[in-house]
């Protein structure tokens, strides 16, 4: 059987299954609309959030980042999974409690005022929206590469999909598939870890593997030890050693943590169990869950740069096994033969005078079009040639996307044919199912905070929710479009920011909320605005308005100001909370309120 | 009184959560950041791994799940104490 039957038929069974889950629960209530009716189990709902919180981005990149960046890469993994933490122990409880099911809404009924309930509106719509945008373009992306067809269509076909269940279905329908797509998700990245630490560690748990020997040649030298060997070797700085300076690390850390623990898409999930307990419970399976994929991408990214420069490197290209060619051809590979001698050479940073290893001008690989002479398409070992020209300036001939790690590492270790049919069915889950996920807090803070909230308040039950079901068609549209006809770059660099946003708005003005009984609106609305306007400045300034990198506040990257507009945000809330009155009486009561766990058996948004 | 009630389990609450922030920060900040490189050269390998690194990669993350299971337990037992649960 052929690759492409086989990836055709894991992906059409998943599907299959995930919409005969979607029609069985589908939500018949605005409650079971926007919280599964609030009596999913931990358990369930651990796995259901789990696989909302991992994208496709996750799914995708982070082992590639691994392999890359070494250390460098350990911000993600702490930051994604120690904002859990934060999360679980300083807000969900919380607002659990305090039983409305959207940040909005908490934030609106907290702070006494339509104006915080907008401001907070605006920053959930902006930040779903720019991630689910992200989404739909992996979705579009992995679907033309399997079915040959163009990308547009591949985003039609994933939208579709993704309305089906997450517009039709509501929180219940989406809980569930989400379920099932965390099983796919967590099978299909662990199993071809495993196979390569068998191969290249003799142990079948690639978490000990990665501490332990490899065996794959004689003498055995701890794999670790392998890897910083060929790094310095090739140019590159030692594995496990890294190269960002401590403070930015320090604060890109933070701010995805923070960040993390702002993002409104999963503290909605805490809403679909039955109490408080029954929310801690489910936030450590959620966790557990997560840590499976999260404790495996460190282990994926070591091995496939072990197995990319052994399989790659000083090896001639007419030998270079067929997956090489298989990249190179949908443009995720390339190489540029600089000294002629028919070899891939992969050389770091540190084997040129400059410090750059960069094999081309230009920051992606263009081609020449399919009607140009052969010549200039093909070259002399039978390479696929770039239009973009050699940079010389250095010995590096082959180059990379980072997102192929995981998918291409299958291909390196010679894995059967439905493994990688499988990784390909879980990674459109991962992508579907975060974007499920989305939609449905875009559709809500549309439907409940906005109209029924702020523009309608006369609406009933049943209109809400096809107020829903049209804004999260009207969303996907959107999204879809900017799947379609991405604005360049800069979606994949908004997806980033968002977490310095939500850091810099949401989780400060959450956290205050929670906990201090005086905060008034106007500290709370002047910290929001400073924190976020500084952030977006901070990242305009250095993305899209070319400051450079010797300008950098305390040489933080743009990546990690979300930290210090977060600081900020702190700051003016309080100078401001000291010279404003202080906010009635009945909120400081419900602040109290909020702190005692039981009696919030109804999580409605009423 | 209920409100006295209110605010001890609120002090006994945040010490909880007190107590868990810090070893949170410990695990990820000071072990995978701060102090790597002195951990790195001077506390014992985890298998073949410098420490720093490992906590950074593997170990952070594993303290975190731990950390989620020990909070379940402890604000578990502290609601049953004043008789908040609701697990009857």
């Amino acid at each position: 059987m052929t690759q492409d039957t086989l990836n055709f038929i894991f992906i059409g069974l998943s599907f299959a299954i995930y919409i005969a889950i979607a029609v069985r629960s589908r939500a018949s209530s605005t409650k079971e609309y926007y919280t599964a009716g609030g009596g999913v189990s931990p358990f369930a709902n651990g796995m259901a959030t789990a696989a909302d919180w991992m994208s496709a981005a996750t799914f995708i990149s982070m082992a590639g980042t691994v392999a890359i960046s070494g250390y460098d890469a350990s911000r993600f993994l702490m930051g994604w999974t120690g904002g859990f933490v934060l999360l679980t122990i300083l807000m969900v409880p919380f607002l659990r409690k305090f039983g409305k099911s959207t940040v909005p809404d908490f934030i609106g009924d907290r702070y006494y005022s339509k104006l915080a309930r907008g401001v907070a509106v605006l920053c959930a719509i902006f930040i779903c929206m720019t991630y689910i945008m992200g989404q739909m373009r992996g979705v579009g992306v992995v679907f033309s590469q399997l079915f040959n067809i163009s990308i547009p269509s591949g985003v039609l076909i994933g939208s579709s999909i993704v309305f089906v269940y997450a517009g039709l279905g509501g929180m219940k329908g989406i809980t569930y598939t989400q379920v099932a797509q965390y099983c796919v998700m967590a099978l299909s990245y662990t199993i071809p870890a495993i196979f390569i630490a068998i191969a290249l560690t003799n142990n079948f748990i690639p978490q000990l593997g990665l501490i332990g020997n490899f065996t794959a040649e004689e003498p055995q030298i701890p794999f670790l030890q392998k890897l910083n060997n060929i790094n310095t070797e090739l140019g590159f700085s030692e594995f496990t050693a890294g190269k960002m300076n401590t403070i930015n690390m320090f604060c890109i850390t933070a701010a995805l943590m923070c960040g993390t623990a702002g993002l409104p898409h999963v503290i909605v999930r805490f809403f679909t169990v039955k109490n408080v307990a029954a929310v801690r419970k489910s936030a450590c399976w959620t966790l557990l869950f997560i840590s499976v994929i999260y404790l495996t991408a460190p282990t994926i990214g070591a091995f496939a740069r072990v197995n990319l420069v052994e399989t790659l490197h000083n090896n001639s290209y007419q030998d270079a096994p067929y997956w090489f060619k298989d990249f190179e051809e949908t443009g995720q590979m390339a190489w540029i033969d600089k000294n002629n001698d028919g070899k891939i050479q992969y050389y770091g940073p540190g084997k040129s005078d400059i410090g750059k290893n960069t094999v081309f001008q230009g920051k992606s690989p263009s081609y020449p079009s399919y009607d140009a002479p052969q010549a200039q398409r093909i070259g002399p070992e039978g390479q696929r040639l770039l239009a973009n020209k050699a940079d010389l300036s250095n010995p590096n001939e082959l180059w990379f996307g980072n997102d192929i790690m995981v998918m291409a590492n299958p291909h390196m270790a010679a894995l059967p044919k439905w493994v990688i049919a499988f990784l390909m069915a879980g990674c459109i889950a991962a992508a579907l199912s975060t974007a499920a996920g989305l939609l449905l807090v875009l559709s809500t803070s549309i439907s409940h905070d906005l109209m029924k909230k702020i523009v309608k308040p006369d609406l009933s039950d049943k209109e809400e929710v096809n107020y829903a079901r049209v804004a999260s068609f009207v969303a996907l549209a959107v999204a879809a479009y900017f799947g379609i006809n991405p604005p360049s770059a800069f979606i994949a660099k908004t997806v980033a920011f968002a977490f310095g946003l939500a850091a810099s708005s949401f989780f400060p003005t959450l956290l205050i909320g929670i906990f201090s009984r005086r905060m008034n609106k106007e500290g709370a609305i002047s910290g929001m605005l400073c924190g976020i306007v500084f952030t977006i400045s901070y990242i305009i300034y250095f993305q899209f308005l070319g400051g450079t990198k010797e300008q950098y506040l305390f040489g933080i990257t743009p990546e990690g100001i979300g930290f210090v507009g977060m600081l900020i945000n702190f700051a003016v809330a309080f100078t401001v909370r000291a010279f404003t009155p202080a906010p009635p009486k009945e909120i400081q009561a419900m602040v109290e309120e909020i702190h005692i766990p039981n009696g919030a058996s109804e999580a409605s948004h009423h | 009184m209920k409100s006295t009630d209110h605010r001890s389990y609120l002090k006994s609450c945040l010490r909880i959560v007190y107590c868990l922030l810090a070893v949170w920060f410990t695990a990820s900040f000071g072990c995978g950041i701060l102090f790597r490189d002195w951990l790195d050269a001077n506390a014992p390998q985890i298998g073949n791994a410098p420490f720093g690194f490992w906590m950074a990669q593997q170990g952070s993350i594993i303290c975190f799940v731990i950390l989620l299971v020990v909070y379940a337990f402890l604000m578990n037992r502290l609601d049953e104490k004043y008789g908040y649960s609701e697990n009857k």
